[in-house]
């Protein structure tokens, strides 16, 4: 079976396209802990009208114990959920106005394609003929319009999420939450579907929540991203500003990569790296003459060839147009830089390299242990 | 940004070996299985089918063969005793296939796993516990002099236990955790996920079941529900330990007709018993077979 692309014929629709911006979306103070397990500790976010706002994090940060408290699976210890002013907290889960696309497939295996989006409808009393004709109309949407009498098992994974997503959308929610919903699929897909994801949600203006722990799908999906930690905010931010102006050293190391390069303070404003002093980004986190790391991007790192440098080459990586070589300082501290692929030929794994950073603020962090 | 990693990689693979099938290896296999049912089923059906359309001169001795059995067991007592036998097997299956998924919910739903265990275990025993000795233990507690019977006075209230539905409850005794033990692996199989997505698309509780839950686990109920009805409808020796012929049961009858108990003579229209309860299995499976095939097409 083959994933098709997900067409989007709204104009002429029922109006999925001509409805109103979305909600807003209040998390205030929410605290949750089960057990000894703190899953939010005290979270504050707000997400905009319309917004497609990723919450990103490593395991067990507490995003999809937020997604689930929205969708009203979970209940706060404390705080509030909000939907456009609206305290929700208390409202059961079948009653909360949010469709929700779920990790694994979660579509029912007794009812085929269309009767699986059509659902909602029908526990809505909707009539047969009304609910059969919406339901065929996302089926189109989500660019299925032939899988209708098939069953789940009958289709591919990638095709399964378009029919949870269709379903999703059925009852016209004023919020769409998608719980990983790429995680399951592979490469090629996951891909696919998270363009023809962020397509479909620009065109329906549709308030989405967007739960996951793989940055490169949260940074080239969402209009922003919430970075969590512990059951807590770290950062949100828009892509751009969370890769270039993290907050924090674990969103500068949780977004993309990034090195750490023994450094030491000078005054509260400098700090002494590779030899050379560079004006600190923010405040310092120790006393001058205190050890610090200097957290570097690897696009930042520039590497030339010195017979008389410290540093040598230990790896390389081919990523298309750039390569990723890996040198280790004197130390014994790895350190990445990405160079022009040609550049890159010239500095196999032995080479001795002079390592240079440009003349910018940089971010520095207290000394990892 | 797409990557490319080299990985160094040993000597190469190994051809892959192409694997034929023997097919006199799998006959070879499963020629014992064969044998056994051949020996335990197949030549005492053959016998019974023999036994069932034939009659024996008692002065001459030579046989012919007849419909004759197959007509007596299907009047009067003998037929009697068949509807009884499908009534009683029906209702207990019935009511034990609805308290047994009620009572593993509860137990799938628990979060005492020690609680779990003990029931299931306790269904283990429970449902292999039969014949004499259970009707020993009603016959005890809940007979005419039984300890229950007395102490709470059931006898004013119309109790006994020597009827249709007290060996209806006698039944349930195993058949309850016979389902218990059936359908518990179907209710651990319901995604917790389904029950959300339920919800999220508006669904109460009760819709959740009567629209989710409930199909999916149809063919582990229909599965469940042939099989107490089986069971109820092959029991023999609880029923005659307890209550004896005051509730007309086919097996009872095949039992007095093979041992001339009423009438002499009539081994053969007890294999005519014997072939009829064959034909009420036949005809439960042909209801299940299609229903449970269409419903697990989507499980598959």
């Amino acid at each position: 079976m083959t994933d098709t692309t997900l067409a989007v014929p709204l104009a002429g629709g029922d109006g999925h396209r001509t409805r109103a911006a979305g909600a807003t979306v209040e998390f205030r103070a929410l605290r949750r802990a089960f057990g000894a397990t703190v899953a939010l500790d005290g979270l504050d976010l707000t997400v905009r009208p319309g917004e497609l706002l990723a919450l990103l994090g490593p395991s067990g940060c507490g995003k999809t114990t937020a997604l689930r408290m929205l969708a009203g699976f979970e209940h706060p210890d404390s705080g509030l959920v909000l939907v456009d002013g609206e305290d929700v907290t208390g409202v059961p889960a079948h009653r909360r106005d949010t469709g929700m696309v779920f990790q694994s497939y979660s579509l029912f295996p007794h009812l085929n394609a269309l009767d699986n989006v059509a659902f909602g409808l029908r526990m809505r009393k909707v009539g047969a003929a009304e609910r059969r004709a919406r339901a065929a109309e996302l089926l189109e949407l989500v660019g299925l319009p032939d899988h209708g009498s098939r069953y789940p098992h009958q289709l591919s994974g990638g095709q399964q999420q378009r029919i949870a997503l269709a379903r999703a959308l059925a009852l016209r929610p004023r919020v769409l939450l998608l719980d990983e919903p790429l995680s399951a699929l592979d490469a090629k897909v996951r891909l696919t579907l998270r363009e023809e994801i962020r397509r479909l949600q620009q065109e329906l203006g549709i308030t989405t929540l967007f739960v996951t722990h793989d940055q490169e799908e949260a940074l080239s999906m969402a209009d922003r991203v919430a970075v969590m930690r512990g059951g807590r905010l770290e950062q949100c931010a828009t892509p751009a500003e969370l890769y270039a102006r993290p907050a924090t050293a674990f969103v500068a190391e949780f977004v993309g990569t990034m090195s750490r390069i023994p450094g030491r303070v000078v005054d509260g404003g400098t700090v002494e790296v590779l030899g050379r002093r560079l004006p600190v980004d923010g405040e310092a986190p120790a006393v001058a003459g205190g050890e610090v790391d200097v957290l570097v991007r690897p696009e930042a790192v520039r590497l030339s060839h010195d017979p008389a440098g410290r540093a040598r080459v230990v790896a390389t990586a081919f990523l298309g147009a750039v390569t990723r070589v890996t040198v280790t300082l004197p130390g014994g501290t790895p350190v990445k830089a990405d160079l022009p692929t040609e550049s890159a030929a010239a500095l196999p794994p032995g080479s001795a390299v002079a390592v240079d950073l440009p003349d910018r603020p940089v971010l520095v962090a207290p000394r990892a242990a | 940004m797409t990557s490319s990693t080299t990985t160094l990689t040993g000597p190469a693979a190994a051809a892959a070996v192409p694997v034929r099938r023997h097919r006199s290896a799998g006959w070879i296999a499963v020629a014992p299985l064969l044998a056994f049912v051949a020996l335990s089923f197949g030549a005492p059906a053959l016998a019974m089918l023999g036994g069932a359309f034939t009659a024996r001169d008692p002065a001459t001795g030579a046989t012919s063969y007849t419909t004759a059995n197959f007509a007596a067991s299907l009047h009067g007592a003998y037929l009697t005793a068949l509807l009884g036998s499908v009534k009683l097997s029906a209702v207990s299956a019935g009511i034990a296939a609805v308290l047994g998924l009620l009572l593993a919910q509860a137990v799938v739903t628990s979060r005492f796993r020690a609680l779990r265990e003990a029931v299931l275990t306790a269904s283990g025993v429970l449902a292999n516990f039969g014949g004499v000795p259970l009707a020993f233990a009603f016959v005890a507690t809940l007979g005419n002099s039984g300890v229950l019977t007395r102490q709470l006075g059931l006898a004013r209230h119309g109790w006994d236990l020597y009827s249709f539905w007290g060996l209806t409850l006698t039944y349930l005794y195993f058949l309850i955790p016979l389902m218990v033990l059936t359908v518990t692996p179907a209710l651990d199989g319901l995604r917790s996920q389904w029950r959300e997505a339920a919800q999220n698309n508006g669904a109460t509780g009760a819709q959740y079941w009567r629209h989710v839950a409930l199909p999916v686990l149809a063919p582990s109920l229909l599965g469940g529900l042939v099989l107490l009805f089986g069971s109820a409808f092959a029991a023999y020796a609880t029923a005659a330990a307890m209550v004896g012929s005051s509730v007309p049961l086919v097996t009872l009858q095949i039992a007095d007709a093979i041992s001339g108990n009423v009438l002499l003579g009539q081994e053969n229209v007890a294999l005519a018993l014997s072939l009829d309860m064959v034909a009420v299995a036949c005809l439960v499976m042909a209801v299940y077979l299609p229903l449970q095939r269409r419903s697990a097409r989507w499980l598959d």
